[in-house]
């Protein structure tokens, strides 16, 4: 089968591939890149376990060519750590027992980044919206609200 | 979170150095990072893709397979049918001698259920193993089919299994597992008030976020490497060996890590079809579950039928239990007859009662096999019980929690299965429930003790 050319920035760096005309971004980042943090728990735009930011909006990767995403910024939940040091959310995740099985994690720390970017003194009802396309079989969801509200705090009160 | 130490204090040691302590789990810090390493995350260059072919029907006669347009799909390295597994008929259980064998890895001559594994197909990609899968022609005769407990126990029904010859488990004490204690119909003979309840429940599927599978690496040495989500390592290495033929020692799992599992990720489905496709191709293998065989083709927690028939005197006291459970293995056995067996254990519920009689029965049908789920054999047959506590309670006008109190197991009680009861914290569990809920009950309950004697 032909192979296109991709090329886009991945947590700051470049990358560039060949990749099957129709191949999602989920599975260039998995199989070909090797970024294995986004998760496939469905392949059908259905749980968010896949969820990266593109351009800082938050995206399905499942449902994602990667075609589509020559020149863009992309960021996972991998890219998080800046020099070792967690970031609030994966402090706050690790903080409040917020993964059990941790398959959601990463798609949950995405969403949340997003919120907290554009909504950084968020109420709980922004963060429930914010994480309504994302399932977790496992918590039942209180200590991931918890951890996102915690994440929040801890932020502002750094900016301030 | 708060822990409630005047409880036990007088018999649990405090200051332990780990018990009793809060510690961080092992595995939080690769979750929030994207670091853990699910088996899904190993990718291998050349893997190929298994997909399988399942059956349409509930129930059917395989007259014949035709797989030549599928092996000559482009992309396709390998179809596997029953002839190409060395033992096809297993049961998981048989590691702890409850057999009989009684399922195939690929169908062969017939199916028992909606969606059974038929022919697996091996290709480059999950596409072409896709593609390749619906060019499978299997000849069917579609055969009648039994869904329904108590139809499938009638006689005449159509048999499900025949493994086993007839649509119920056979256990050494014969078509259920009883438990008999005491004098049951005496007990009812005495009873104030007598209330026969029958529940019913659904078939429930566990939806783990991450769905079942593997990959299968052929190391160089001439060993299979698997990385499996599977909750039971070791179960699945042995069933393995068994069904490949091959030494344990020829097999190395990797696993452990389970992106949710709650029992459905016991059995052993995927490994055993994808070792054998690496073995036959030279190459690594990836099985996995689509969102679409997680919901319908893995073993969901058993439907389950109980029917009640209490003898309560009116200061509260239950003088009889008698239980008919029936567990819905579906077509084939899996972990059902140990659950099945495991209510019986446990119908008296967490209360002393001095006659019970109890049959259980595991049941075949021509439904998707059930299995293991958090507490199987013993959440459904919970809801029966306590739904059946407060119908009690209600009869005789009782409070419900006092109702309970009655009749609560306590240290050194004889159980129905004849276990003395040790350890028993149920009283305690009450009364901190009544405090937390502010559901008052009267002052002597508050003062009993599961341990203490005279208390
Ligand atoms: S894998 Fe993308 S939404 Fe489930
Ligand atoms: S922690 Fe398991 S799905 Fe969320």
């Amino acid at each position: 089968m032909a192979k296109v050319p991709v090329q886009f920035t991945l947590n700051g760096s470049e990358k560039a591939e060949f990749i099957e005309s129709g191949t999602t971004l989920l599975n260039a980042l998995r199989d070909k890149i090797g970024d294995t943090s986004p998760k496939g728990g469905c392949h059908q735009g259905t749980c968010g376990a896949c969820s990266v930011i593109i351009d800082g909006e938050l995206r399905l990767s499942c449902l994602t060519l990667a075609e589509t995403c020559n020149g863009a910024d992309i960021k996972t939940t991998a890219g998080l750590a800046e020099g070792g040091v967690l970031h609030p959310l994966q402090r706050a995740f690790l903080d409040a027992f917020a993964t059990q099985c941790g398959f959601c994690t990463p798609g949950m720390i995405t969403a949340a980044k997003v919120l907290l970017d554009r909504t950084p003194n968020p109420s709980r009802e922004d963060v429930v919206e914010a994480l309504s396309g994302n399932i977790c079989r496992c918590t039942g969801y209180e200590p991931i609200i918890q951890a996102v509200l915690t994440a929040a705090r801890a932020n502002s009160q750094n900016a301030a | 979170m708060e822990l409630r130490k005047d409880y036990f204090a007088d018999v649990r040691k405090d200051g332990l150095n780990e018990i009793g302590q809060p510690r961080p789990r092992l595995d939080s810090p690769g979750h929030v990072t994207g670091k853990t390493a699910y088996f899904a995350d190993r990718n291998f260059p050349g893997m190929l893709h298994l997909k399988m072919v399942r059956s349409p029907h509930h129930h059917a006669r395989i007259r014949s397979i035709d797989t030549s347009e599928a092996e000559k799909h482009p992309g396709v390295v390998r179809v596997l049918t029953a002839r190409d597994v060395p033992h096809n008929v297993y049961t998981i259980l048989i590691l702890i001698q409850v057999g009989p064998e009684d399922e195939t890895v690929l169908a062969d001559g017939k199916v028992r259920w909606k969606g059974e594994a038929v022919v697996a197909v091996l290709a480059e990609t999950e596409r072409a193993a896709q593609e390749a899968a619906a060019k499978v022609k299997v000849d069917y005769e579609v055969l009648p089919a039994v869904f329904d407990m108590e139809e499938a126990l009638k006689p005449g029904a159509p048999v499900v299994n025949e493994y086993h010859g007839q649509n119920y488990y056979l256990y050494d004490s014969g078509e259920c597992r009883k438990v008999r204690f005491g004098d049951v119909e005496a007990g009812f003979a005495q009873a104030d008030h007598i209330l026969e309840q029958s529940y019913q429940s659904s078939p429930i599927e566990h939806a783990p976020t991450e769905t079942t599978g593997c990959v299968v690496a052929p190391e160089g040495n001439d060993r299979f490497t698997c990385y499996t989500n599977t909750q039971a390592m070791f179960f699945t290495l042995d069933n393995a060996s068994i069904i490949l033929q091959m030494p344990g020692s020829k097999l190395h799992f990797v696993g452990g890590t389970v992106g949710g599992g709650f029992g459905g990720k016991v059995d052993v489905i995927v490994e055993p079809i994808a070792i054998l496709g690496a073995k036959l191709t030279g190459r690594p293998v990836s099985f996995v579950y689509s969102r679409e065989e997680e919901m319908q083709i893995s073993s969901p927690r058993a439907a389950e039928k109980i029917v009640i028939k209490d003898g309560v005197m009116k200061d509260g006291r239950i003088v009889a239990r008698k239980v008919t459970g029936y567990t819905d293995a579906g077509a084939y056995s899996r972990h059902s007859p140990y659950g099945a067996q495991k209510g019986a254990a446990h119908y008296p519920g967490p209360y002393t009662i001095s006659n019970v009689w109890i049959d259980t029965y595991c049941v075949y049908t021509n439904r998707t096999p059930s299995s293991a789920m958090r507490g199987f054999g013993v959440t459904i047959g919970d809801f029966a019980l306590e739904v059946q506590m407060d119908k009690l309670a209600r009869l005789i006008g009782m409070d419900p929690l006092e109702f309970r109190f009655i009749n609560a197991y306590r240290d050194g009680d004889m159980k129905a299965h004849r276990q003395p009861t040790e350890g028993a914290a149920l009283i305690e569990c009450m009364q901190e429930a009544s405090r937390a809920a502010n559901w008052p009950v009267a002052e002597k309950y508050m003062a009993m003790s599961s341990y203490r004697k005279g208390a």
